[in-house]
């Protein structure tokens, strides 16, 4: 078998919104870059992204007076003090100049009307006055768990105008994107990488391309929950488990999962926050708004974990819709009208028309939570470097930068993509220019011939094994009913043994199929073993984690435990191990100290060291593991106190 | 989740076309699948599952299953669809599959749109024409949003295809814009922030490969799956052809 290579300066892996942002950086830098993807960049799933981005601009009435340091507040919040402040920080400063950005790309962002507009906020009807001096300029909506307005949006298309406007400008820079192609090996000595080895999925073949610095921006990785999630069916999350399978890069805060409060049911298509938040009730089989009594303040728009666990518990309580297909809740809108309803939430209206065969300005819609986003993912600095491989970088949902810690806000995360893919794209730009091209040939063909034989091992295999397909689905309903919304030492001791087992009958599985060339059985068994792996790293860091903290919630230990559980859980395994590792590092640099994030319960375990010394302690931390060897020094972006002016 | 595998009574009967360029005795045929229908049963699931319980090689594109990504165009009985919003409810007992006409062929239903389009932006220049530097430190360039929304009505194409593989004219003139690439030309057309002026226009689109090659029958229209406007995007392409010609 032959080595096919080639080289190229910055090589961004995924052709969504954070890789294209990154390629664009580099590109802009001088470099050459080359994309690749799963499917062609307009394909990935941030086009599916519907209701908005969040930066502080303060546009309208509801936004007045807003700025990045209560978008800090928010999104520190949001995470349940899961987050590093810092990066928090840098991502709310950040984000309005990102957004902007996107208006000079071709963004047709919803404007400001000045004039009287009406809006519907906690169940009333309220008619609001715009400034007529904001006319024209980028209007706001409301989002779960914000204190004013942030979310900036086109319709309900926000993902796609945007995806769409990036890749624009990515065809404007004449970057070379090879689409159909997955990365599935890192080439790299446990020091440094070079590049990686990739599989084209038109042909099956393997090829390996050397890069100077290497970005994994290939998304999240909701399809370990099977068809449990508003994932496409491309979000099986290899970039994340090629890493892990190096064995030196952690994978950060895994058990930390994400379920959207209202995908429709029973496909699990994601329909926006943004329906909330401009005024959608969730409703009981009795027509009651639930959310009024379980949360006073933020009624229907508290964050996501926790008004995902609110209808969790509603429909274990009986209050649930029977349907042939199992529980759901309804999600009012018909009181926005056909008007809004056809034109601010646009592609809303559409999905339930095509999936569900309902008018939302007439009938109620069947929602329930469904898994959503992967706040956990491979760890980086604040620069966007994963910890211990020089020269591989991530971005976006694919990485734990990280600034949701244990639940990301709703408009958080697209907005993620394009800041990190910015500050990313500098950091990889930079080390491209400060690296030769460090060809290592006799590496990069032994990986490569790894790759190729676990290929050709799958297709030796008789057909006589367990179905991957079947393995896939066995894992599925391992991770919903097990690893979900309320977990337990019980259940997530049986997801451990049960994915365990699901590893080894991955190792005798058989093909059924044996075609050449594209053959999709072997593309999809390729990448069991690794989803597998992340199941598994998934439930053994719930396990692990004693405590009740975000969209992490513990049956058994239902109280945020700040005293032990301040912290990140970092995950590492190479692919010749039998047991993963585990090891915890503090969240980062505390500027807010943990409190009350103002919806959920109250109660909770405090810390039992002082502000200082945990700080002092991050610092010291940071300093030993000499990992964060970031552009400016650990915590000089932290704007220390300014929040005490906003509380 | 018991319920949902019941089925509705009905077996269907599809008929796939296959093709694998990599298995070089085989040429292109049509194999026949046996599934029972269950409730909603869109193309992306009867798809899967064929796939999944007959036969795992065959080929075939979805991701978002959400008809936002445009992944899964294909012919279904001869008409271009997206498979992940068509159900097998709405459509007789033997369906018919054949990849989208126009694009490359990858193998059984799965076809290239993604370099098909690469080629149309490059060749439209779909993509902001401006020489103002973005400034990150200045408040965003306003806009009107009645025009806001004028624009996202031309942006929210996914690229699917459907429109081409239905356009008599892209199924002949392979250098054809094709319908979605008219579209994309009439949203930066609309859009200020984009300084090209009518000359510019003038060569990309007054011209056989341009709105003077669209033969008016209106298909692409009839299968768009975003409901496009697009009678009204060429009566604007050719309206704003014949100013260029008259101001020059």
């Amino acid at each position: 078998m032959s080595t096919q290579l080639s080289n190229v300066d910055v090589l961004v892996i995924g052709g969504g919104l954070a890789g294209e942002r990154v390629a664009i950086e580099a590109a802009a830098a001088g470099h050459e870059v080359l994309i690749l993807s799963l499917v062609t960049p307009r394909r990935s799933h941030s086009c599916a992204a519907q209701g908005g981005m969040q930066a502080a601009l303060g546009n309208c009435v509801k936004a007045a007076g807003d700025n990045p340091t209560l978008h800090f507040l928010d999104t520190v919040r949001g995470s349940d003090w899961g987050a590093d402040q810092e990066v928090a920080r840098i991502f709310a400063e950040e984000a309005p100049a990102a957004v902007r950005e996107l208006a000079h790309f071709g963004v047709p962002w919803t404007r400001v009307r000045g004039g009287k507009n009406s809006y519907f906020i906690k169940g009333e009807r309220v008619e609001i006055d715009e400034a007529v001096d904001n006319d024209g300029l980028i209007m706001h909506r409301d989002f779960g768990g914000t204190a004013k307005w942030r979310a900036c949006y086109a319709a309900a298309g926000t993902g796609h105008a945007a995806l769409y406007a990036v890749d624009s400008e990515v065809i404007r820079l004449g970057i070379s994107v090879r689409d159909r192609v997955e990365a599935v090996e890192l080439i790299h000595d446990g020091r440094r990488c070079y590049g990686v080895v990739a599989r084209c999925l038109r042909t099956g073949a393997h090829f390996s391309i050397l890069a100077r610095a290497t970005v994994i921006a290939t998304g999240g990785h909701g399809r370990i929950f099977g068809h449990y999630t508003t994932n496409a069916t491309i979000n099986e999350g290899m970039g994340a488990a090629i890493a892990l399978n190096s064995g030196v890069v952690p994978l950060g805060n895994m058990e930390a999962v994400q379920f959207h409060p209202t995908a429709l049911a029973p496909s699990g298509i994601l329909i926006t926050e943004g329906c909330r938040g401009d005024g959608g009730y969730l409703l009981d089989r009795q027509l009651r708004r639930f959310m009024v009594d379980a949360e006073p303040e933020k009624q229907e728009l508290a964050s996501r974990d926790v008004v995902s666990r609110h209808m969790t518990q509603q429909m274990h309580d009986g209050n649930g819709v029977e349907a042939a297909f199992g529980q759901h809740l309804w999600l009012d809108l018909r009181h926005l009208g056909a008007e809004h309803l056809q034109s601010k939430l646009r592609e809303v209206f559409d999905i339930c028309r095509d999936f569900a065969g309902i008018d939302p300005a007439q009938e109620l819609i069947p929602v329930r939570p469904t898994q959503h986003y992967s706040m956990g993912g491979i760890r980086v600095n604040k620069d966007g470097q994963a910890y211990n491989l020089r020269g591989l970088f991530a971005a976006g949902e694919a990485a734990c930068w990280d600034m949701h810690g244990f639940n990301r806000l709703g408009g958080n995360s697209l907005a993620e993509t394009i800041v990190a893919g910015r500050l990313v794209g500098r950091s990889a730009a930079e080390f491209a220019t400060g690296h030769a091209l460090d060809v290592n040939t006799r590496l990069a063909a032994e990986t490569q011939r790894n790759a190729q034989q676990r290929a050709t091992e799958w297709l030796r295999r008789t057909g006589n094994g367990r179905s991957v397909f079947e393995i896939r689905d066995a894992m599925a309903e391992t991770m919903i009913n097990q690893v979900g919304i309320f977990r337990d030492g019980g259940g997530l001791s049986q997801a451990v043994a049960e994915l365990a087992a699901l590893l080894q009958d991955c190792e005798t599985a058989g093909l059924r199929s044996k075609a050449p060339g594209m053959n999709p059985e072997l593309t999809f068994a390729l990448r069991l073993k690794n989803m597998l792996r992340l199941a598994f790293v998934t439930a053994q860091g719930a396990l692990a984690r004693t405590e009740s903290r975000g969209a992490h919630s513990r049956s058994d230990f239902p109280l945020r435990n700040d005293a032990d559980w301040l912290n990140r859980t970092l995950v590492r395994w190479a692919d010749n191990a039998a047991e993963p590792s585990f090891s915890y590092e503090p969240v980062g640099l505390l500027d807010l100290p943990p409190g009350h994030r103002g919806y959920g319960g109250d109660e909770r375990i405090e810390m039992n060291t002082s502000l200082t010394d945990y700080n002092t302690g991050v610092a010291e931390q940071q300093r030993a593991q000499g990992r964060s060897e970031t552009r400016d020094a650990p915590g000089s972006r932290v704007v220390w106190g300014a929040w005490k002016e906003q509380i | 989740m018991t319920a949902d595998n019941a089925d509705t009574g009905r077996s269907l009967h599809f008929e796939i076309f296959r093709y694998n360029a990599a298995d070089p005795d085989a040429g292109p045929t049509m194999q026949h699948f046996y599934i029972d229908e269950t409730p909603y049963m869109s193309l992306f699931i009867a798809l899967n599952q064929i796939r999944e319980t007959q036969d795992p090689s065959l080929q075939f594109d979805f991701a978002c299953r959400s008809a936002v990504c445009g992944s899964c165009g294909m012919m279904v009985n001869g008409r271009p669809v997206l498979g992940c919003r068509t159900l097998t409810a709405d459509l007789p007992g033997h369906i018919r599959l054949h990849p989208l006409p126009v694009f490359k062929l990858i193998g059984d239903l799965s076809v290239d749109t993604g370099v098909w389009f690469r080629d149309m932006a490059e060749n439209t220049g779909a993509w902001m024409h401006t020489t103002t530097p973005f400034d990150p430190d200045t408040r965003e360039q306003r806009m009107d949003d009645e025009l806001a929304q004028a624009i996202y009505e031309g942006d929210r194409c996914i690229e699917c295809g459907c429109c081409v593989a239905a356009c008599g004219a892209a199924n002949v003139n392979p250098d054809f814009k094709g319908p979605a690439g008219l579209n994309r030309v009439a949203r930066f057309m609309l859009d200020p922030r984009d300084e090209r002026d009518d000359a510019d226009w003038f060569d990309i689109i007054s011209n056989q490969d341009g709105i003077f090659g669209c033969l008016g029958m209106m298909a692409c229209s009839d299968v768009c799956p975003k409901q496009l406007p697009l009678l009204e995007v060429y009566a604007y392409l050719r309206r704003k052809a014949l100013t260029a010609r008259l101001t020059e």
